[in-house]
């Protein structure tokens, strides 16, 4: 039985925050400017570099907007996570925090609220520079069909589960770990293989990759849109590795919560 | 007492080595109002967190309508509500904007009209459409006491509600928390260091020193008893140690 399940009024409180987004959304559109921004910029670089390979690289012709692709989902899982922590940030930049846990909105709700949150933040980021590579680049990621439902939804889970490991850091540490929030999710680039398949990596570091979903997810890419297969079995360790960095994620997230209910944090949160 | 709402026993608070909030025990009635009054750091703000179930205590035991808060908190949450001048509100939201994201929190259905209802009643009307962010800090405290009553609360629990406000805003806000004492029967727990505030609205008043109620009693008793003229001097008689006057 889920909390949704067992209070009926946990979907309203969830709309509430999503309502307090939207409202600052409707306040700062700076901030819609902002989510598109890096996307956008990222496309096109990469758009231009794949157009400068393809006359020089026989296979870059072959595997036309793999790069473009790439930097597109790469994208999902970056905002994603942002999109979670953001959302978390703003609570603490306004010492909102104190006033969101003495109503009757419970934690689970409140990280509920902040998926919801990323999976709009990495949709608004994203598709308006996939749907700008169309007249740019004559690439379209749409073509990925379902695949690209089920790619998207993987890293979308992905960057809950590190968003909420972040998130976690956030609430045990304070405005002190802010940095991570924006840095922390790059480590996971060269590892990933978003560019580049991953018998490229020594071997050492192939295990470390094998254990990212976001890994599974670019070698499902490049199967589809270079070998015209979709890998199942990638899609299915993929989702498998996903549960489990979703329940650290969730698991820490909670006791992150319980810690600064210890320490009195919860008051104090945003000073 | 008619009806205990709160029952506070033996409560305790320690930051690792740091004792915070020490055996502190104590009821509220129904429609009484009690102030933790004492100098800073003793212990005000983490006893009215403790009762909030925003910070978890050390020791002892927080009952609020009937409930275990430590166990049963979300069972108790919708019927209380809080106020502090060191919590705030998304900046960036109107303060119609914000009040109508705290409604939804606490479930309230004709949000819209409750809201409407507390701007005339708080002079926040033309207020609504502001950014909170630009706001006085007087205005922001309306705003959170409006945020307070939204859900029409059988507690409230009050943070310093007067800091830093200037004495005729300070001595609007009393009244206006008088007034819907009286009208809805509500407690009011606050804490405060303005003697002043804790003598005209408090029915107890809860003395602490260094994390403990050193002294407690109705305003006037505690004044007879220290032999002093009001609460400031028996502040400051407990302070510095100096015994009541009848002991």
């Amino acid at each position: 039985m889920t909390p949704l399940d067992r209070d009926p009024r946990a979907i309203r409180r969830i709309g509430a925050l999503l309502l307090r987004h939207a409202y600052l959304m409707r306040s700062s559109p700076t901030r819609l400017f902002d989510l598109m921004y890096w996307p956008l910029l990222q496309m096109v670089v990469w758009g231009f570099i794949t157009v400068f390979l393809a006359r020089h690289s026989s296979w870059m012709v072959q595997a036309g907007g793999v790069l473009i692709g790439a930097v597109l989902l790469w994208d999902v899982l970056v905002r994603g996570q942002f999109g979670m922590t953001l959302s978390l940030l703003e609570e603490m930049w306004s010492r909102n925090l104190a006033n969101l846990f003495v109503s009757p909105l419970r934690t689970i709700e409140f990280a509920l609220s902040l998926m919801i949150l990323s999976m709009l933040r990495s949709l608004f980021g994203v598709v308006p520079a996939a749907l700008l590579a169309i007249p740019l680049f004559a690439y379209s990621i749409f073509d990925l069909g379902p695949a690209l439902v089920a790619f998207w939804a993987v890293l979308t889970m992905f960057g809950w589960g590190v968003g909420l490991v972040i998130s976690a850091a956030l609430i045990r540490f304070g405005l002190a770990a802010e940095s991570y929030a924006w840095a922390s999710i790059f480590v996971l680039a060269p590892v990933s293989g978003v560019y580049y398949p991953i018998d490229t990596l020594p071997a050492w570091l192939r295990p470390i990759s094998w254990a990212l979903p976001s890994t599974h997810v670019f070698e499902g890419m490049r199967a589809v849109m270079i070998d015209h297969v979709f890998r199942w079995g990638l899609l299915g360790s993929a989702l498998a590795l996903n549960v489990i960095y979703l329940a650290l994620g969730i698991g820490l997230f909670l006791l992150a919560f319980r810690s600064a209910r210890q320490r009195g944090a919860l008051l104090h949160a945003g000073e | 007492m008619d009806e205990t709402v709160i029952r506070i026993n033996d409560l305790s608070k320690s930051f690792g080595a740091v004792a915070a909030v020490q055996g502190v025990s104590f009821t509220l009635g129904r429609g009484q109002t009690a102030g933790l009054l004492g100098g800073n750091g003793a212990g005000k703000t983490t006893t009215i967190g403790m009762l909030l179930g925003l910070i978890v205590p050390s020791g002892g035991s927080v009952e609020i309508l009937g409930e275990d808060m430590l166990r049963h908190r979300h069972r108790v949450l919708p019927r209380l509500n809080f106020s502090s001048p060191y919590v705030d509100f998304p900046n960036r939201l109107k303060v119609r904007e914000n009040l109508m994201v705290f409604a939804q929190l606490y479930g309230l259905r004709r949000a819209r009209a409750r809201i409407d209802e507390l701007a005339a009643d708080l002079d926040l009307t033309r207020l609504l459409d502001q950014k909170t962010g630009s706001l006085s800090s007087g205005q922001k405290t309306r705003v959170s006491v409006a945020k307070a009553l939204l859900n029409r609360p059988e507690i409230l629990l009050l943070d310093e509600p007067t800091a830093s406000l200037d004495p005729d805003t300070a001595d609007w806000v009393r009244g206006y928390l008088e007034t819907y004492q009286r009208a809805t029967g509500a407690s009011i727990l606050l804490a405060s260091h303005n003697m002043a505030e804790v003598e005209r609205l408090c029915d107890e008043v809860l003395m602490m020193k260094q994390g403990r109620i050193v002294d407690s009693g109705a305003p006037a008793a505690l004044i007879a008893r220290y032999g002093r003229h009001d609460l400031e001097e028996v502040f400051l008689d407990i302070a510095r140690n100096r015994k009541a006057a009848a002991q």
